[in-house]
């Protein structure tokens, strides 16, 4: 009897322990995640106009919060890519001496269809889409396809 | 007169605290002399290089202002404007890595001397906790001048923490205070840096000290096999504490010496829509990792290179920790040390990364 009645106690104070250092713990990890920010859904932005856009070059415009890089080939065709590295998160450039997208940080190179050529990158660059409305460059994102 | 009012002194607090114990136990306390002792100080250093960090990190805190308007702008002010300011700013910078420095040279002289072996298996897992929290302390404090190599540094650092499998995403957001690398990270980095790894360090160092105290200094096996009358030793008090003070006074100077004529930099301010320039690294002692993450391959088996490396770096830190528990015990008959090839190849390893990753 008398045992049953300690582990019944035990049990009991281990029980309201877990209960006290949840109490304690779960506010704490809560407020350690930070609150999602609202964020405007920015389906496309204005990039400038064609003609101050010299060929082969390439420049960062903001995508939202995210960047991206938008290239002008030495044919004039128009690409843009994110610019976020899927190696490590650093943000890539264009390189007019080799004609492709590179990433400093770890060496990481991608061709200019944001295919990752060589270098430690696991996934190619996604796609955002170019067009041009009255001499202005619009880019946006692609077309979720199906 | 004025020894008298020291006794008096002394008098009033032994009759409180009971003293004399612990004088006479310091100056029982004796070290051993041998070829090897010169080891014996290189922890004594990176304690030092910790007070001169704390210190001078105390004198930041009155002109730096955490925030991505403020952050970069308080530094500038406090290397341009401050009297004093840039040798402030350039002796913390410069400590941190000697600190570091001699962290590393402290654990493999540990290593290489068999001093981690029963009964100091705990001080040596304290002792790469602080090396941890050292190393913490880097990383964190690399990004607060938010220069642009601080702001990349940290984006690939919080990074590879993300490719953890299962928590790493949600190790990421908390790092990161979001999903990118922002002012809220800075806030965060601010309160990491300057409240949660100096109250963990303290705590870990005391007990890293009180083991070393309590047990005394390790004695090599050749010194331990001497008879009593051939060991020679010093007292702890006051001649090895002389001979360490007279060390933290040379390296004080050097720290000086360096500070002055190798000031450290401040970067362009960092832009979180502009390209990643050339030359991205890490601080020296994340060299050896970095450079190995770079060289793999983006898929290692079923893995993305960078998840097999953190895979990697974790067991092996995780051995290297428990090292006193699996250490391999050392033959006199066999020619082969295995403990002492294992040390060199790390050490190899390290170096030849590193060196690989500032020509690379």
């Amino acid at each position: 009897m008398s045992t049953s009645r300690r582990k019944f106690i035990n049990l009991l104070l281990g029980g309201g322990l877990l209960g006290w250092l949840g109490s304690i713990f779960y506010p704490v990890f809560s407020y350690l995640k930070p609150p999602p920010v609202p964020e405007a859904n920015v389906n496309s932005v204005k990039a400038g106009p064609v003609a101050d856009f010299p060929k082969n070059s390439g420049k960062i415009i903001k995508f939202g919060r995210k960047p991206v890089i938008l290239i002008k080939m030495d044919t004039g065709e128009l690409r843009a890519f994110s610019a976020t590295c899927t190696h490590l998160d650093c943000i890539v450039q264009y390189r007019d001496d080799s004609k492709q997208i590179w990433c400093a940080c770890h060496n990481g190179i991608y061709d200019l269809r944001g295919r990752n050529v060589s270098g430690p990158p696991p996934r190619p660059l996604d796609e955002f889409a170019v067009n041009i409305v009255n001499d202005e460059i619009i880019v946006s994102k692609m077309k979720e396809i199906g | 007169m004025f020894k008298k009012t020291n006794e008096k002194i002394y008098h009033w607090m032994d009759e409180r605290f009971n003293l004399t114990p612990l004088i006479e136990y310091m100056q029982h306390k004796q070290v051993p002399v041998h070829k090897h002792s010169v080891w014996y100080y290189m922890g004594g250093v990176a304690l030092f290089l910790f007070i001169v960090q704390v210190c001078s990190g105390i004198l930041l805190l009155l002109y730096y202002q955490p925030g991505v308007d403020s952050s970069y702008e308080s530094v500038r002010f406090i290397m341009t404007k401050v009297n004093f300011g840039w040798l402030v700013r350039s002796v913390h910078s410069w400590s941190a890595n000697l600190m570091v420095f001699f962290v590393f040279v402290h654990m493999f002289s540990t290593f290489f001397t068999r001093a981690f072996q029963k009964p100091r298996e705990l001080t040596w897992v304290t002792g790469f906790i602080l090396l941890a929290l050292a190393m913490g302390f880097g990383f964190s404090g690399y990004l607060l001048p938010w220069d642009e190599l601080a702001f990349f540094a940290t984006k690939v650092g919080t990074d590879i923490a993300g490719a953890v499998p299962f928590i790493g995403e949600a190790i990421k957001i908390v790092l990161r205070g979001g999903e990118d690398v922002t002012g809220a990270t800075l806030s965060r980095f601010y309160a990491i840096h300057v409240a949660m790894i100096p109250a963990l360090f303290t705590v870990i160092l005391s007990l890293h000290l009180l083991f070393v105290q309590r047990q005394g200094m390790h004695e090599p096996d050749y010194y331990k096999n001497l008879k009593p009358e051939q060991k020679k030793t010093i007292p702890f008090f006051p001649n090895f504490v002389l001979r360490d003070v007279l060390l933290w006074l040379i390296v004080l100077n050097v720290l000086l010496f360096l500070a002055v004529y190798f000031p450290w930099e401040l970067g362009p301010k960092a832009d979180p829509f502009a390209s990643a320039p050339e030359g991205i690294r890490p601080e020296w002692y994340f060299m050896f990792m970095f450079q190995s993450l770079k060289l793999l391959p983006a898929h290692v088996w079923f893995m993305e290179g960078e998840v097999a490396g953190i895979l990697l770096f974790s067991v092996a830190g995780l051995a290297w920790m428990l090292t006193p528990f699996w250490s391999i015990k050392f033959d006199k008959s066999a020619r082969f040390n295995p403990m002492l090839f294992i040390g060199i190849a790390v050490i190899a390893f390290i170096i030849f990364m590193t060196i690989l990753g500032y020509l690379m």
